[in-house]
């Protein structure tokens, strides 16, 4: 009886075997999946290569470049004028603030400062650039859940942003209107009053975003604990803006660094969360949006009166030298690294742009997830393809 | 012999089969019409704080036939390694499946085109043929995205099938028929607790109605359901590949199939065509009785697009989950509360 039971149970334990060893020839292989370069997720054209077992991506890798402008060597053959045209089209949601971290380095290799009303309206400009740029993420964002609404509630209200950008600046998309030494000109008459009215309109948006999707348990499903980002893997792949802040790193370019722009002359906050995930991130950003429409009211009463242009030369020649000045731009640390030989134009200018070392951490936090939350991790990591591929 | 064929086309049983096919061949169009204009291009557009189409016609009403008119004259692409003929078949066995659902709705105490005895079983049955025709759309694209989309797909359908129909069954029970036409009567003569004549079900059955709507929401894959579709992950899933003509087959059947079961919903739920306090049997009931049908299959399909247009959607695990541990066993218990309540009055 006993021999038959051991016999019974060899035979059990070979079958066994034998099962494992087809399953292991029956693994039907991985399926190589291209998310973009056409792809809505991608907001434009990058391109990232999944391996999915199943609807499980077992690696991802970005790959940029698509969309390439080869900015860095047309600065070599501009004049520094000429440049914030150019730099206008990098971020091109938040347009104005990619004009500022240049011009205030060829300021510091100048060695000359814009008078403080410039600065006071250049940081006005600047952080309404920022409330447009993250209200169309807001939106967006809903979107990539499947949300279709919001988004237009965000293309309606940052409509009257870019009309009071316009107002001052004359361009929608790109301003170019930050000079070296100051501004192009002053603020239109009845301004600020139009601009305060816009801000209410714009925290009544932040929240009606935080009703219809903050709030929305399908929403919370989707995004709590995905995507998490620790915050030592958040330093180590540089990531910087909401992204770091909201990996639980208070850190912030327009408090931590010395900067002629007068963020320390207001009351104003830092916001951070210690989740990591894509929750944490896009509630960093929401009230990112909210204090940045309080910083502006609050730039706006403080406003000072004077010159907006400083004694500059006609033809700008910057002396030689170098210098590399970094903003807390709508998507994070924004540099420029002026190299100048004495000429019109710089002779090498590096930029640094947020969105580039933010997609580096693709292809490790996109290890082990869903098809869908692929989508709800780009969309909350905010990439502007324009700032990835300069 | 030509007298004999004369008399089979001229034939009672003849000309209403033609009458039949005619009105159905006709209504999906005209359901589809109604569903898009109305909510797809004006409260859609109205919540989001736009305008909708204003330009072809009337506020923009011919604009899904402008719309239609652009899908026939688009070319009929097919991909090169797709399954042409399972490509081509795909759309029609999913629009052939909302023809067939609307074959046992009645609208009046005489308008049906089948009253048929097991009726809310068919319709039942048949709506599942369409996760056949997805599944094939799918497969036979040859493409990537849309074979996660007819997969997904494919899994959501049958996974919602189970609480739609454990839904109805509490319904049933209480009607004590399956045809459609005998559970309208059934609400127009219910009285609950001698109280009210021609109370509709959703007096006592509210948690199925409740089941329903979420499983037909499921079913319609429309959000927060739309993991099949999900165009900013699969680009459009199932249906990426289709173009022109196919395409209009299927978003024809998107809108058809969701005016059937919003008016299966106010059948059961609701009524149909019945009013409370009035005799079913009253002849002009068949004149008022499509009017009455239409404004309850309106407010059920308000409400289907409200929560489309506002939620966004789950992922495919979640709803799963959703399914098998909340909708199956709330149905469940339903259906073993209403079992107690109709031994028990």
């Amino acid at each position: 009886m006993t021999a038959t039971s051991d016999q019974q149970r060899h035979a059990y334990v070979a079958s066994q075997a034998a099962e494992a060893r087809v399953n292991v020839e029956l693994d039907t292989g991985d399926m190589i999946l291209n998310i973009g370069p056409q792809h809505p997720a991608t907001h434009g054209t990058l391109r990232i290569a999944t391996q999915l077992d199943g609807e499980l991506v077992v690696k991802a890798d970005p790959i940029p470049g698509y969309m390439h402008r080869g900015y860095e060597k047309l600065t070599e053959v501009r004049t520094y004028r000429q440049i914030t045209t150019l730099v206008n089209r990098i971020d091109w949601v938040g347009n104005f603030a990619n004009e500022v971290p240049f011009v205030l380095a060829a300021e510091r290799l100048m060695e000359v400062e814009a008078p403080p009303r410039a600065q006071w309206i250049r940081t006005i400009l600047f952080e309404m650039s920022r409330i447009a740029n993250i209200s169309l993420f807001l939106g967006d964002m809903g979107v990539q859940l499947g949300a279709l609404t919001p988004v237009f509630f965000a293309f309606r209200d940052r409509e009257r942003v870019l009309n009071q950008i316009e107002a001052v600046t004359g361009g929608r998309f790109h301003p170019n209107f930050d000079r070296i030494g100051g501004l192009k000109d002053d603020l239109p008459k009845g301004w600020i009053a139009e601009t305060k009215d816009c801000m209410e309109t714009m925290r009544n948006f932040c929240d009606e975003v935080e009703d219809l999707l903050l709030g929305n348990p399908v929403f919370q499903a989707r995004c709590r604990g995905i995507g998490v980002i620790p915050t030592d893997v958040a330093l180590g792949y540089g990531l910087s803006g909401a992204n770091l802040r909201a990996s639980g790193v208070d850190w912030d370019l327009r408090r931590d660094v010395d900067s002629p722009l007068p963020y320390d002359q207001i009351d104003w906050k830092v916001w951070t969360h210690t989740d990591g995930d894509s929750f944490a991130r896009f509630w960093v950003r929401l009230q990112e949006t909210r204090e940045a429409t309080l910083i502006v009211d609050k730039l706006l009463d403080g406003l000072p009166s004077g010159p907006i242009m400083a004694k500059v030369p006609r033809i700008i020649k910057v002396p030689a030298g170098e210098a590399y000045i970094s903003t807390e731009n709508p998507l994070g640390e924004m540099g420029y690294y002026i190299v100048s030989k004495g000429d019109v134009g710089p002779f090498r200018v590096k930029i640094r742009t947020p969105s580039f070392n933010n997609i580096a951490i693709v292809s490790w936090v996109l290890r082990g997830v869903f098809v869908p939350d692929v989508i709800t991790i780009l969309g909350s990591l905010y990439f502007v393809l324009g700032d990835i591929d300069r | 012999m030509i007298a004999d064929l004369s008399f089979w086309i001229f034939s009672d049983y003849a000309v209403s089969t033609a009458i039949k096919l005619a009105v159905v061949m006709l209504i999906i169009p005209l359901t589809s019409l109604i569903l898009v204009y109305v909510f797809l291009f004006k409260m859609m557009a109205f919540m989001q704080s736009r305008l909708g189409p204003m330009e072809a016609g009337p506020h923009g009403s011919l604009q899904l036939i402008a719309e239609a008119l652009k899908f026939l004259q688009k070319e009929d692409i097919h991909p090169d390694n797709a399954d042409k003929h399972v490509f081509a078949l795909a759309p029609i066995i999913v629009l052939m499946s909302t023809f067939l659902l609307y074959v046992v709705l009645p609208v009046g105490p005489d308008l049906v085109v089948e009253d048929l005895d097991t009726g809310i079983f068919y319709a039942m049955a048949v709506s599942s043929l369409s996760a056949l025709g997805v599944l094939m759309a799918g497969w036979a694209s040859a493409n990537k995205y849309a074979l996660l989309g007819g997969l997904r797909a494919a899994g959501q359908l049958i996974a919602y099938e189970l609480p739609l129909v454990l839904a109805v069954v509490g319904v049933v029970i209480q009607a004590e028929t399956l045809s459609l036409q005998g559970i309208v009567h059934a609400q127009a003569n219910w009285e609950i607790f001698g109280i009210g004549s021609g109370m509709p079900f959703i007096v006592t059955q509210g948690i199925g109605f409740a089941i329903f709507m979420v499983a037909a929401q499921a079913e319609l894959t429309q959000t927060p359901f739309d993991m099949p579709v999900a165009e900013t992950e699969l680009v459009g899933g199932f249906h990426i590949e289709y173009t022109g003509f196919r395409f209009l087959l299927f978003f024809m059947a998107e809108f058809g199939t969701a005016f059937a079961f919003a008016s299966i919903a106010s059948v059961l739920f609701l009524g149909g065509w019945s009013l409370p306090f009035v005799d079913p049997t009253a002849n002009w009931l068949n004149i008022v009785g499509p009017g009455v049908m239409l404004a309850k299959i309106l407010f059920l399909s308000m409400i289907i697009f409200w929560v489309r247009f506002t939620y966004p959607r789950l992922r495919e695990d979640q709803l799963q989950k959703f399914a098998w541990k909340l909708l199956i066993p709330a149905a469940l218990a339903n259906i073993v509360f209403t079992g107690v309540f109709k031994v028990a009055f």
